[in-house]
């Protein structure tokens, strides 16, 4: 026999997955909700989505390179989907340098500090997020206000979010009734006419990528559902209680990145629960913090602390909260 | 119509089935046969011929080691010309006898007529003493010794018989084949099978790819009381005995348990035929259903093989070695054994032998851990594949067996999935390996 064989322990195939597909089928469904924000935010979204994109690729590229000595692996596309998840998590007028500022928080110190892929214990474009709202909060929460199919770059036009209204709405001792009245409304939300991170206004294109992520296997639904499902009956309970006081669940879930939040942020791999049931519980710690912070907290929002704080709870659910192991519980003989 | 299947897990290779629609051809007696002695789980036999001796075809060559051990009967006859050490499928040397072979002469009680014996007038415990002595193992690939199984331990009672018709490994289409053409023989040995375990309910699982074998089964049932077919719904590794088990009668294994403790023991289908021929015509285990398959063979087949045939016999009838051949398996690509050369002699356990192309042979580089938890989902077990893989590389072998790494079946459906190309089932083996040395706790 001439040939050289190959010997290797089982299994001898392999499905194919890999890390670029995964990340690539993220970067896919999120195509939706950008192409909404394109469409009422005009240039400014797409220059923020580019760029950031770009610094995120460049940082990455950058410090793998000069610091950790390695060979950059830019084609796993983790780098480019930080970008694109950190860009739908910011105002598309911010400018570019703090952009710059959040992507390198995001990547080097969100991710790479870590070790880089797979080892981060938060979620890196919401560390960058995060970073920048703190340190730069002005210009992250002026928002330009959305105009249907407009092409200028700079709008002079910006405004409150929604939920900031209702908080200072609330705040001021004004009645439901009256502080819906000068927000959107339900409808409009949903398809994403209203003020807000580049990313986070279209509930309709957000589902639409959920949509296709569960389609593809990329995700399953444990997380996203756990997080709507807790925060609609969190804040729901309260609506019930004092309707004049606390707005409809549905509203809740339609605004402040609750979507983005759930759908992109949330089911992180890195970030999340390794199993099932770990995620609802994981879910459910988020939609129960993500109501304490808009009812109670100094923010009108608050996923993405959510997301944050149970990032941290992880490595504990994945200690605690097991799969269902095969022939634990023998049932009981029945024929 | 609703296929039932396991809870836990499972995945979906692609099922490339390419002789699903062959016939089953005798192939050509090989000039030599190497017969290992170790062709089962548990004990070696003890060869109890000499150099030079001349053998028939069915005569016993090595004796049973021990309880769980299994006899040796020579597949040809001819003169014994070597007893020595020779790599077998396992990958390692051990005990093997060489028979040179001369012409095809049988041990005159062995009934070789197509004719079938339907009724069976033995006790259980003679058709125990009967299926011992042929040297029947499991022929589903684990090659546990069927008699053992057929004693029941005290305190326990068997319930219903399964038989294994699921052939979930991509690829192979043995029992698919046998089924089809020796199903009457089948039926008889699984009734067979049930007066030996004295049950009065047998089920056999067949996964919903293989239409053609359950119509066949089902109307071979109708004949009968007791003996009825599941349809199951394709998905890896159904045909493992306790997801089997599991797709079946709903019921689960214990962690450590025999299956016997929730009422079922599992017999491939493969195996009852052998049943019925050890029972009814005498005849021990000296040939089995191959399957010779892969992308690139010209004429990929299903042969009845002698045991102790090299590999290359069969490879020879199929067109020859293709060229750009990177690897030959012993059994299917998700849980058969890669072979170092074509020389290594058809065992009883030696289902199917898949060649695979270069590119195919080849694993990816591994990549770092993503923490998808898509291990975690596919494992039939319910275990959780990366942890095992983090606590092996790091030598915590207690704190694996704390996570009961030892449940592990080794399906590789985790090394399948991972889009890292991590191989946690070589890690997790590995562990395996090293718990087994532990102190008991």
């Amino acid at each position: 026999m001439s040939q050289l064989l190959t010997v290797s322990p089982s299994p001898h195939a392999h499905s194919q997955e890999s890390i670029p597909n995964l990340m690539f089928g993220v970067v896919y469904a999120m195509i939706p909700a950008a192409l909404v924000s394109f469409f009422f935010f005009g240039l400014g979204a797409v220059l923020v989505l580019a760029a950031s994109i770009a610094f995120c690729l460049f940082f990455e590229w950058a410090i793998t390179k000069y610091m950790l000595g390695q060979e950059p692996r830019l084609w796993d596309g983790s780098a480019l989907l930080t970008g694109a998840l950190l860009a739908f998590n910011v105002p598309t007028n911010l400018p570019l340098w703090i952009l710059a500022v959040g992507a390198l928080v995001a990547v080097g110190v969100g991710k790479m500090s870590f070790g880089g892929l797979g080892q981060n214990l938060f979620n890196p474009a919401l560390v960058g997020r995060v970073f920048m709202l703190i340190a730069f909060p002005v210009q992250m929460t002026s928002w330009p206000l959305p105009v249907e199919s407009r092409l200028q770059l700079v709008d002079v036009s910006t405004g409150p979010t929604v939920l900031s209204v209702l908080k200072e709405g609330v705040k001021n001792g004004e009645s439901m009734d009256a502080i819906m009245a000068q927000v959107p409304s339900h409808m409009q939300l949903f398809y994403g006419h209203m003020g807000g991170s580049m990313g986070e206004i279209a509930g309709a294109a957000l589902l639409l990528g959920l949509i296709y992520m569960l389609y593809k296997r990329i995700i399953t639904w444990h997380t996203p559902v756990a997080v709507m499902a807790s925060t609609f009956v969190f804040t729901g309970i309260f609506w019930l209680a004092d309707p004049s006081q606390y707005a409809d669940p549905l509203f809740h879930l339609l605004t402040g990145g609750l979507l983005l939040g759930a759908i992109f942020m949330a089911t992180d791999y890195v970030t999340s629960p390794m199993h099932p049931r770990g995620m609802l519980v994981y879910g459910v710690g988020i939609g129960l913090i993500t109501t304490a912070i808009r009812l109670f907290g100094a923010y009108p929002e608050g996923i993405s602390f959510a997301i944050l704080i149970m990032n941290a709870f992880v490595p504990i659910i994945n200690k605690y909260i097991k799969p269902k192991r095969y022939g634990e519980k023998p049932k009981p003989a029945a024929a | 119509m609703l296929f039932k299947t396991f809870k836990i897990g499972g995945v979906h290779p692609p099922e490339n089935k390419l002789t699903a629609h062959l016939p089953i051809q005798r192939l050509d007696l090989p000039k030599e046969v190497r017969i290992p002695v170790s062709q089962h789980i548990g004990v070696p036999a003890k060869v109890v011929v000499a150099k030079r001796d001349k053998v028939k075809v069915g005569q016993i060559i090595a004796k049973s080691g021990g309880f769980v051990s299994a006899n040796i009967h020579s597949s040809v006859s001819g003169t014994v010309t070597k007893i020595e050490e020779s790599m077998d499928s396992s990958g390692y040397k051990r005990m093997a006898v060489t028979i040179k072979v001369e012409g095809d002469e049988w041990l005159e009680e062995i009934d070789r007529t197509d004719a079938l014996v339907p009724e069976c007038a033995l006790s259980p415990q003679e058709i125990i003493d009967k299926v011992a002595a042929a040297g029947v193992v499991g022929l589903g690939g684990a090659t546990f010794p069927a008699h053992v199984k057929l004693n029941v331990p005290k305190g326990m009672k068997a319930e219903v018989l399964l038989l294994n018709g699921v052939e979930c490994e991509p690829y192979l289409t043995a029992d698919h084949r046998l089924m089809l053409e020796k199903g009457e023989e089948v039926m008889v040995g699984i009734r067979i099978l049930m007066k030996a375990l004295g049950v009065a309910r047998a089920v056999i699982g067949i996964e919903a790819n293989k239409p053609d074998a359950i119509a066949a089964m089902e109307a071979l049932c109708k004949k009968g009381k007791g003996i009825s077919v599941q349809a199951l719904k394709v998905k890896y590794p159904q045909g493992g005995e306790k997801q089997l088990i599991q797709a079946v009668t709903g019921r689960e294994v214990p962690s450590g348990g025999l299956p016997v403790a929730v009422g079922a023991v599992v017999h491939n289908v493969g195996t009852a035929f052998a049943v019925y021929e050890a029972v009814q015509k005498n005849k021990p285990l000296v040939e089995r259903v191959v399957t010779l398959t892969g992308k690139s063979v010209a004429q990929p087949g299903n042969f009845w093989v002698r045991v102790g045939t090299p590999i290359e016999n069969i490879l020879a009838a199929c067109g020859g070695l293709p060229e750009g051949t990177g690897k030959i398996i012993s059994g299917g690509p998700m849980m058969g054994k890669a072979l170092p050369n074509a020389d290594v002699p058809v065992a009883k356990g030696t289902s199917g032998v898949l060649l695979l192309d270069s590119p195919e042979s080849k694993r990816r580089p591994m990549q770092m851990c993503i923490r998808c938890s898509k291990c975690v989902s596919v494992c039939p077990m319910g275990l959780e594949p990366y942890l095992l893989m983090q606590q092996s590389q790091h030598k915590r072998y207690a704190d694996a067996r704390d996570q009961d790494v030892m449940d592990c079946i080794e399906c590789g459906s985790c090394s399948f999935t991972c889009p890292s190309d991590r191989p946690l089932l070589d890690y997790i083996r590995l562990a395996k390996g090293f718990v087994r040395k532990l102190p008991k706790s």
